[in-house]
């Protein structure tokens, strides 16, 4: 885990400092994806390290972390047999107030989801080549977060044990779901999501489960990593069949990062609610998700990259990358906010106007502000690149924003409900025992999420000896015999 | 017979580059029965191979579509007939509202496609291959780059293979037993 040597082969953090490899990229001057004087082996030796430290020596610090992190998730089993015990009624929820933090985990976690399908399948497909050392983390993270998202939408239905009615399975009473509700659209939605991530996931991990077997030296490992590596051997006839498997994933993918918020935000839109019946849901959930998604990202690969050792993967380049989409999103929806209240003016409706006023006035108004202050205020220092290339200032910014987007969804859930059409429906929601509910989903993922870094291989190898300027066989290095030229020689580009 | 014992032979390359112009070879040589292993996809190395194109997608269209077809027939089927229900004054076939299910399962099913097509058109999980009992071979996932060619090859000829193959610049020949 937290390897003393790894400082012996990574670069300090100033974007200014390059590795000593040839650049060999299309543009003149692109920073080259991995720093350092890094070869193929070198790649599998940084990544491995991380997975290969023995049990009995696998660091005191993870292994608290670890632990802590069982310790409320264990906790949450503990809530949700009381829940199931008692019912709902432990929470505040009222009436009106029939949603609230059990819907605002819920689309908070599938929206953090997002950002490791976009990373995978959208930036696959644009060909953007930095993908490939944050990809493994932010995928394992979607998979986690829809798994977190799924525990808190599931539970939320007060008789748990009848939730297989929410397929369509066949019955004696010759009931059927209503395909035409968005609640049912949003367990195929949710469910889809989270087969095809997880397919997408471990097809991208079998080549990296295959060096692990290979390098195994103990028989539990050579095993474990043997049976999830299905016998890969690297054959070119294999990758051929695979990376058109990957591709079709992807491209399938892709549009689940726009469906899968757009079908949660039908959840709201389609019902006839002042605050929630507005055309501009899809687009500004999305935008959300995307956001709240990159900021988690940051939040969890920062301190990752610098314990694991895996600066030179993870370089300064990637972290502006995602600040720079993060400062897109979180424009795109600090613009959605202002349109919504543009469109409450614009519509005349008194009972529309009312409710935006009442979220920015009314007894709220903290929520709305926190909302406020952390998404839109805050990416916007990123215009800066010193902040943007700043490890310290994108950690501090992503947490705000991941608190910013959840706060966006309690806005969105609990203010547009506690003011209902009848003055004499008005109450105010207060939580009573929610926060365990919150605090649990955080255990389910951290608890996934460290599992997955100790054992897993955490960054995708072969996809990044694939971006390497030595991957490519007529890389200017090599002469055209094939024999490695010592790289400072290589004067012309040779191409194919 | 000595060469009925041995399943093929494995040669060892040192780069990307080496691999490329090695597999040009044994290719133009005429060899089919054979095979490149590498760490990573290497760009161009299956036409390098004369590799043919994967028949993965058609797979993918075809059982995603049928399940697309089945799906749409299915929401159909229990909103309009097993089922018939008015809600929110919805028509029984209410085609726009069946599209998110309806999408959602035709991904689906595209992606479970693509998922199983991939490993059952690569044979696998395949347990045991004659090139794993090669020490070399481990790094076959780690940084160097292999070719084999197996004995079943109606060209195969011990000796003239493995002077093709150390002419190719291979850094080490050996024999695979099955």
């Amino acid at each position: 885990m937290a390897t003393a040597n790894a400082a012996a082969v990574n670069l300090p953090d100033d974007p200014n400092v390059r590795g000593d490899v040839v650049l060999d990229e299309p543009v003149a001057g692109r920073e080259p994806l991995v720093r350092g004087q890094h070869d193929f082996h070198s790649v599998t030796e940084m990544v491995c390290r991380v997975n290969e430290v023995p049990l009995k020596k696998t660091p005191m610090p993870f292994v608290f972390g670890t632990l802590l992190a069982s310790a409320v998730f264990a906790m949450f089993g503990g809530y949700i047999g009381y829940l199931i015990w008692v019912g709902p009624g432990i929470w505040g929820n009222n009436n009106p107030v029939g949603w609230a933090w059990d819907i605002v985990n819920f689309v908070f976690w599938v929206g953090i989801g997002h950002a490791g399908t976009l990373i995978s399948a959208i930036l696959y497909l644009f060909r953007q080549k930095w993908r490939t050392s944050i990809n493994r983390y932010a995928e394992a993270m979607t998979i986690f977060a829809v798994l977190a998202a799924s525990s808190c939408v599931a539970l939320h239905t007060g008789r748990v044990w009848m939730d297989y009615y929410l397929f369509p399975l066949p019955n004696q009473m010759g009931l059927w779901p209503n395909f035409r509700s968005p609640l049912e659209w949003d367990v195929f939605a949710v469910n889809t999501y989270l087969i095809v991530s997880l397919l997408f996931w471990y097809t991208g991990m079998v080549p990296d489960f295959a060096t692990l077997r290979d390098r195994a030296t103990v028989k539990w490992r050579q095993l474990f990593y043997g049976v999830l590596a299905l016998g890969w051997r690297g054959s070119m006839r294999h990758w051929v069949t695979y990376e058109k498997a990957y591709q079709i994933l992807a491209a399938f993918s892709a549009p689940l990062v726009l469906s899968v918020h757009t079908i949660v935000s039908f959840d709201f839109a389609v019902s006839q609610l002042p605050g929630w019946h507005t055309t501009i849901f899809p687009p500004y959930f999305v935008a959300g998700a995307i956001f709240s998604g990159f900021a988690m990202v940051q939040t969890l690969m920062l301190p990752a990259r610098h314990w694991l050792g895996l600066k030179d993967l993870v370089t300064v380049k990637h972290i502006e990358n995602m600040n720079k989409v993060i400062l897109l999103t979180g424009s795109l929806v600090g613009y959605a906010y202002a349109m919504e209240f543009f469109v409450a003016a614009y519509s005349g409706n008194q009972y529309e106007s009312f409710t935006f006023i009442n979220r920015a006035t009314g007894p709220y108004w903290w929520s709305y502000w926190i909302m406020l202050s952390c998404n839109v205020v805050t990416p916007q220092l990123f215009w800066f690149r010193k902040i943007r290339t700043s490890v310290g200032w994108s950690f501090v910014l992503s947490i705000f924003v991941n608190i910013g987007m959840w706060f966006e969804r309690f806005v969105i859930t609990v203010t547009s409900l506690h003011r209902d059409a009848l003055v004499s429906s008005w109450d105010y929601f207060v939580p009573v025992t929610e926060a365990l509910y919150l605090l649990g989903t955080f255990g389910l993922f951290f608890t996934l999420f460290l599992l997955f870094i100790r054992f897993f291989p955490v960054i995708a190898m072969s996809e990044v000896k694939g971006v390497m300027p030595q991957a490519n066989p007529h890389w200017s290095g090599y002469d055209k015999k094939g024999h490695h030229a010592p790289a400072h020689a290589a004067v012309e580009e040779v191409h194919p | 017979m000595s060469e009925s014992k041995i399943w093929g032979l494995l040669a060892q390359y040192e780069n990307p580059a080496e691999i490329y112009h090695a597999s040009e070879k044994v290719r133009d040589a005429g060899y089919e029965k054979w095979d490149a292993c590498a760490p990573f996809p290497v760009h161009g190395l299956d036409k390098a191979m004369g590799a043919k194109p994967s028949k993965l997608p058609w797979a993918v269209l075809l059982i995603g579509l049928t399940g697309s077809s089945l799906m749409l027939f299915f929401e159909s089927y229990t909103s309009g007939y097993a089922y018939p229900f008015i809600v929110g004054g919805k028509p029984l076939f209410s085609l726009p509202a069946f599209v998110p299910v309806w999408y959602e399962m035709s991904v689906l099913s595209s992606c479970l496609t693509a998922f199983f097509a991939n490993w059952i058109m690569s044979g696998l999980p395949e347990p045991y291959h004659p090139a794993f009992a090669s020490k070399a071979f481990e790094r076959v996932t780690d940084d160097k780059f292999f070719i084999m060619i197996e004995a079943e090859d109606a060209k195969f000829d011990l000796e003239k293979t493995k002077a093709l193959l150390a002419d190719t610049g291979a850094t080490l020949v050996e024999e695979l037993k099955p």
